[in-house]
């Protein structure tokens, strides 16, 4: 079922899980072994599937199984052959990330943040990485994008595209 | 305007009501300052050369010289959210900390959830109901973005909530925001007074004191159930108290606020109601160049 149909949450089994639906010591890991979050980030909360592959992650435990139109954020998809952190679980645990995540400088981060493809050098891995810019002096983490061949493409979800708007370029009259 | 006029009588200076209902409202964000310090979003507002001034009395409100927010790096990190002052008074007033149980019985699209995150570091539960579901998703979207792992969302009709399958009993606090006809959001959009008719205020009002009594009766003892409205008439907020008062299962609270508002009033077209609503606050354009809004503060009896 899709994401947006079921209303189904089950929670993801402690051990014992697949490549598609993990248990909660395989998502723990990959989040480590990908971008060295400390699996005690995530101490507080717990994991729920919800139609297969969409892994939620909400603050607390709750009645498995569980009937809600949301219970947390997703934070993974793991359908695919590489699983895919979300944009929103991005900024909420990226903070904690010391691994594949690429910085970009500000235009290069406009562009992202609207979704475009641009090629980049980067020598770390390929797949998804965490992308940041430095804000108000401190790095921020933006998002995922997803390296290939030279290229960084964005994953930001098409309804959280923005044209951002800058007006420190703008020449005053 | 017109449908405005039936509160001459109870809105102090009336002419600068008026006059103030007619400007456009200021473009605020408010901060959510448990995933970021006010200082750094003010720097990266200036970074983009925004012009932005905390308020005075509450910095985590931000004016803003742009009329779209959410077109700003602090927006798309979630760090701020759009919204306009009365909007962030009611979410502080239900007195919660972080491990709190806490229901949101009106909540799309989501700004007072946001708030109420928040206020709660994203430590506990949020219950946030509401019986629209294209609004719940654009509520699933705001809470998403604003880094919300504490929030629960379902769809439901408030009146008659059971959060028993999700393993609650009754909440340590809650938020009754309710539908309400708007009278007080036409600086925002002035087409709010458009279908404006006594037969809606009325139908309204029945919804109303359903929802807040449900509130009520999932609040634990000595637990804060917050009625708001962003609309002046008396039918949708002293009489829908005064109901509730009524059944005598809670009291109204004196409520402070950070400038200058007018008590509720205890009595309207000869109707006289409970004299404690004058604990409630009315909050009119003309007294701090904000929206209309009406407060009251009621504690579930122990
Ligand atoms: C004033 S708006 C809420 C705004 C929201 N609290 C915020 O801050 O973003 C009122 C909401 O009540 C919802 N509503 C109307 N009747 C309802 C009912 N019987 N049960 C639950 N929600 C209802 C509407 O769909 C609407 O979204």
């Amino acid at each position: 079922m899709s994401d947006d149909t079921s209303t189904r949450f089950d929670r993801v089994p402690a051990t014992g899980g697949d490549d598609v639906t993990p248990d909660r010591d395989a998502i723990l890991e990959w989040w480590e072994e990908r971008f060295g979050i400390d699996p005690s980030t995530f101490e507080a909360h717990t994991f729920w599937e919800r139609g297969r592959g969409n892994i939620w992650c909400v603050y607390g435990d709750h009645p498995d199984p569980f009937e809600a139109e949301g219970l947390g954020m997703v934070c993974l998809r793991t359908r695919g052959r590489h699983w895919k952190p979300t944009t929103n679980a991005a900024q909420r645990f990226g903070h904690a990330a010391t691994s594949n995540i690429i910085h970009l400088d500000r235009s290069q981060a406009d562009s992202y943040i609207a979704g475009g493809t641009q090629s980049i050098a980067w020598d770390g891995d390929w797949g998804y990485l965490l992308v940041a810019t430095s804000v108000a002096g401190d790095p921020a983490i933006l998002g995922v994008g997803q390296f290939i061949d030279g290229e960084l493409r964005s994953v930001v979800p098409k309804g959280r595209r923005r044209e951002m708007l800058d007006r420190s370029s703008e020449s005053s009259p | 305007m017109d449908s405005l006029r039936r509160y001459a009588s109870i809105i102090d200076d009336f002419d600068a009501f008026i006059a103030a209902s007619e400007r456009p409202l200021s473009h605020t964000v408010r901060v959510q300052t448990s995933r970021v310090s006010v200082d750094r979003v003010v720097d990266a507002f200036e970074e983009a050369a925004i012009g932005c001034s905390p308020l005075s009395w509450r910095e985590s409100i931000i004016e803003l010289d742009i009329d779209r927010p959410g077109l700003t790096l602090p927006a798309f990190l979630g760090w701020v959210h759009g919204q306009e002052v009365v909007s962030c008074l009611p979410a502080p007033l239900l007195d919660v900390v972080p491990g709190d149980v806490i229901w949101d019985a009106c909540a799309a699209p989501g700004s007072k959830t946001g708030h109420l995150i928040d206020l709660i570091e994203d430590v506990g539960t949020v219950v946030a109901t509401d019986d629209n579901l294209g609004r719940l998703s654009a509520l699933r979207y705001n809470l998403e973005r604003l880094g919300a792992t504490a929030a629960i969302v379902e769809r439901a009709d408030a009146r008659r909530f059971d959060p028993s399958p999700m393993g609650i009993e009754a909440f340590d606090a809650s938020l009754v925001d309710a539908p309400c006809t708007g009278e007080g959001t036409v600086r925002k959009k002035p087409s709010a007074l458009d279908d404006w008719s006594l037969g809606h205020v009325e139908s309204l009002g029945n919804v109303q004191r359903g929802i807040l009594r449900r509130a009520i009766e999932l609040t634990k003892p000595g637990g804060v159930v917050l009625y708001s409205t962003c609309t002046y008439a008396p039918e949708e907020n002293e009489a829908v108290v005064d109901a509730i008062l009524d059944d005598g299962g809670c009291d109204i609270e004196p409520i402070e606020l950070p400038f200058e508002t007018a008590p509720g009033i205890d009595s309207w077209e000869g109707t006289a109601f409970d004299h404690r609503l004058t604990r409630a606050r009315r909050i009119y354009p003309h007294h701090a160049d904000t929206g209309g809004f009406f407060i009251a503060k009621l504690r579930v009896a122990t």
